[in-house]
């Protein structure tokens, strides 16, 4: 059951690079395994944020003061692309991010973020540059705020940018939604539709069967 | 909207909706739940922690392929590998459910075994615990990639809820010029439209080159969908679909195939039917494909330059070039061919089918594997392995230096540490360039079967139609 995500006020910050694939967000080797959760925070963008010899990279913005204590991400386009792995998510709360900003995400990325009570906000390509270059103008010492309730992104600056959001993401959050339980209350449904289709199409329901 | 056609989408969505949850947001039925060793058995044990059982394990399909080793015996499986195999046959048996296990007919790549044992039908909603799921629907399937947290979801329920997407089609028209493939047609697209160009949306592909293209070839164009950005790639099926599908042990039989060929046939889209964007391709005009850089999108044709950033305005842009550059230490604007290369993979489950490797074999065939390169052949499965050394594939590959290896994903993302040696230069038929993806500072090339073997025997990246016999 995902952590309810209702306001939040923090630290924000900007990685604004394209295409930041979840190989890059948690490598798989650190993140292989059924018992990695609670280990993960410490690798995320590992490629990124550490030297070859592991020490850390000054350069890389989570690094630096005071975007350690990040909770919020402001990124480039196309965040979270490529593979299917939520421990991409997992390591991003690990090491205590909650909202993550952005023009766009990977699709199955932005669904792996509200089963973990992260909030993704899309917003458009211009306010994420200007929200990026406000945060940077004040070295990470202006905060952002998300507010679900709203819908609504307060740039350090006070300027307020609405944004979209599904209905039943934006309700899921709010109260920190147990999905199964609420499909399994759907139970006489389902059955019902197994019933009917296993008529409509046997070749489904009797894999390999003359039925 | 009455007045227009439907998409072959929204017939297969349409057919699969249990209830509405939302204007645009259904719950839907899944057919088929593939499991595999990197996530399966922690969804199995999340569930047991629940007191949860299994909604329908005659539904779910389970193979190791990600962590095992692909070396002979599997000797050198890593130990969290052991670990995640051993849990997925103790937690499928404890479920009740179907594992294809090591050594066994039927294990293999999931994207390859799904297809390969009929268990991939048209019309059927297929999901897994990863992204190139994608790759089932060019038999027609609505088939799509999920998470952890969806996949328990799955387990418990049968279902999953999902936000029904936008509809792109991409129809490729004309024939493929010599030393062309499915791998160049695709990743030429995601060159044109970019490694976003599909997110938010199912993409179907439609056209001359795609009727005429094998199921082989399908399977690989739709494998690529989600480098693209869309999570669901399909095509629709047609007779070559269904003569492939034929006979293969989890294929309908007798009347029951009759009844489900005859709903097949209904599976595409009207001629009326609309869709939110439209992009056409002439595959004339494309030449074997490469990628420069750390996204599929970095992709250009074989005769062409690497990109110089100094001729790029757009700072963001030029900045993303840098960066990749740098992580593949190529000089702007020099001819991609000729780079050489020190490893050349093939396989994943974009390009190990028995088409793929033979496509390689015709290249490999009579030379050899240059001095100084390591050149790996890791089939999709236990049945392609079995089927390419029936017709000696494995013999032309060895002799001519090739490592013959077992069925897995190995290299590909190298879950199982079979990795690229930092800063080594790859040329592999998988699906992604991303940094550190095939190890750490390893520095991949994404091409089609025959221009990895023209790879492996030239010690460079070589334009393959000047090899092939």
């Amino acid at each position: 059951m995902a952590q309810p995500f209702t306001k939040l006020t923090a630290i924000a910050a900007p990685i604004m690079r394209t295409n930041v694939d979840t190989d890059v967000i948690i490598s798989i080797n650190r993140m292989i395994g059924n018992s990695v959760r609670g280990s993960l925070g410490k690798w995320a963008f590992g490629s990124l944020r550490y030297l070859p010899d592991g020490s850390d990279n000054p350069e890389f913005i989570l690094n630096r003061e005071p975007y350690r204590a990040a909770e919020i991400l402001v990124t480039g386009p196309n965040f979270g692309c490529g593979s299917s792995r939520e421990a991409a998510v997992w390591s991003l709360q690990e090491m205590g991010i909650r909202a993550i900003i952005g023009s766009g995400f990977g699709d199955i990325f932005f669904a792996n973020c509200f089963q973990n009570g992260i909030l993704p906000v899309v917003l458009d390509k211009a306010t994420i540059d200007s929200l990026a270059a406000e945060i940077e103008a004040s070295q990470g010492a202006g905060r952002l705020t998300v507010d679900l309730q709203e819908q609504t992104v307060t740039s350090p600056s006070g300027a307020r940018h609405s944004f979209e959001i599904d209905p039943r993401r934006r309700a899921g959050l709010l109260e920190g939604l147990d999905e199964i339980s609420l499909t399994l209350r759907r139970e006489h449904e389902i059955r019902a539709f197994q019933a009917s289709d296993r008529g409509a199409r046997p070749w489904i329901h009797f894999a390999g069967q003359s039925a | 909207m009455d007045t227009c056609g439907r998409t072959l989408l929204a017939k297969i969505w349409d057919q699969h909706v249990i209830a509405q949850i939302s204007d645009d947001t259904d719950l839907l039925h899944v057919d088929r739940h593939l499991l595999h060793d990197l996530g399966g058995s922690r969804g199995l044990i999340d569930l047991k922690s629940r007191n949860i059982p299994v909604h329908n394990p005659e539904l779910t399909f389970a193979t190791p392929d990600h962590a095992i080793s692909t070396a002979f015996g599997r000797v050198g499986t890593i130990k969290t590998g052991q670990e995640l195999l051993s849990a997925l046959r103790t937690e499928t048996s404890a479920s009740g459910i179907q594992l294809f296990d090591i050594d066994q007919p039927g294990q293999g790549i999931v994207h390859v075994i799904g297809p390969e044992l009929g268990l991939s039908l048209p019309g059927c909603l297929i999901v897994c615990g990863d992204s190139h799921t994608c790759t089932h629907g060019g038999l027609g399937a609505l088939a799509f990639g999920i998470g952890s947290s969806e996949l328990t979801h799955v387990l418990a329920t049968q279902t999953i809820i999902q936000r029904r997407p936008k509809t792109m089609r991409v129809t490729f028209d004309g024939r493929l010029p010599f030393g062309v493939t499915a791998k160049d047609l695709i990743l030429a697209l995601i060159g044109h439209v970019g490694a976003a160009g599909g997110t938010g949306y199912a993409v179907e592909y439609g056209g001359s080159a795609i009727r005429d293209m094998p199921i082989e070839g399908r399977l690989t164009i739709c494998n690529l969908s989600v480098e693209l950005g869309a999570k669901m790639g399909l095509i629709a099926p047609d007779e070559a679909t269904f003569a492939y599908i034929r006979g293969r042990p989890y294929a309908p039989q007798g009347e029951t195939w009759d009844r489900a060929v005859t709903a097949w046939r209904t599976l595409q889209s009207d001629s009326d039917a609309e869709f939110d964007r439209e992009v056409s391709i002439d595959v004339g005009t494309i030449i074997p494909q490469i990628t420069w850089g750390t996204s599929p999108e970095h992709v250009l044709g074989v005769d062409g330059r690497i990109p110089d950033p100094a001729d790029i305005a757009d700072p963001a842009r030029r900045g993303a070039i840098e960066i990749a550059l740098d992580y593949m230490g190529l000089k702007p604007g020099a001819p991609i061919a000729g780079t050489p290369v020190d490893w050349v993979f093939i396989g994943s489950c974009t390009n190990s089918r028995l088409s793929d490797l033979r496509a390689a074999a015709e290249v490999a065939r009579g030379r050899k594997v240059a001095p100084g390169v390591r050149a790996w052949v890791v089939p999709g499965s236990e049945t392609v392995k079995r089927d390419a050394v029936a017709e000696g594939l494995d013999k032309i590959f060895t002799e001519a230096g090739f490592e013959w290896r077992e069925p897995g994903c190995s290299m590909c993302l190298a879950a199982n540490g079979e990795t690229v040696p930092p800063g080594q230069r790859s040329v592999s038929t998988s699906n992604r360039n991303f940094i550190g993806r095939q190890g750490p500072r390893a520095r991949t090339h994404l091409a089609s079967p025959a221009m990895a073997a023209a790879a492996a025997v030239s010690g460079a990246i070589a334009d393959v139609r000047t090899m092939e016999r």
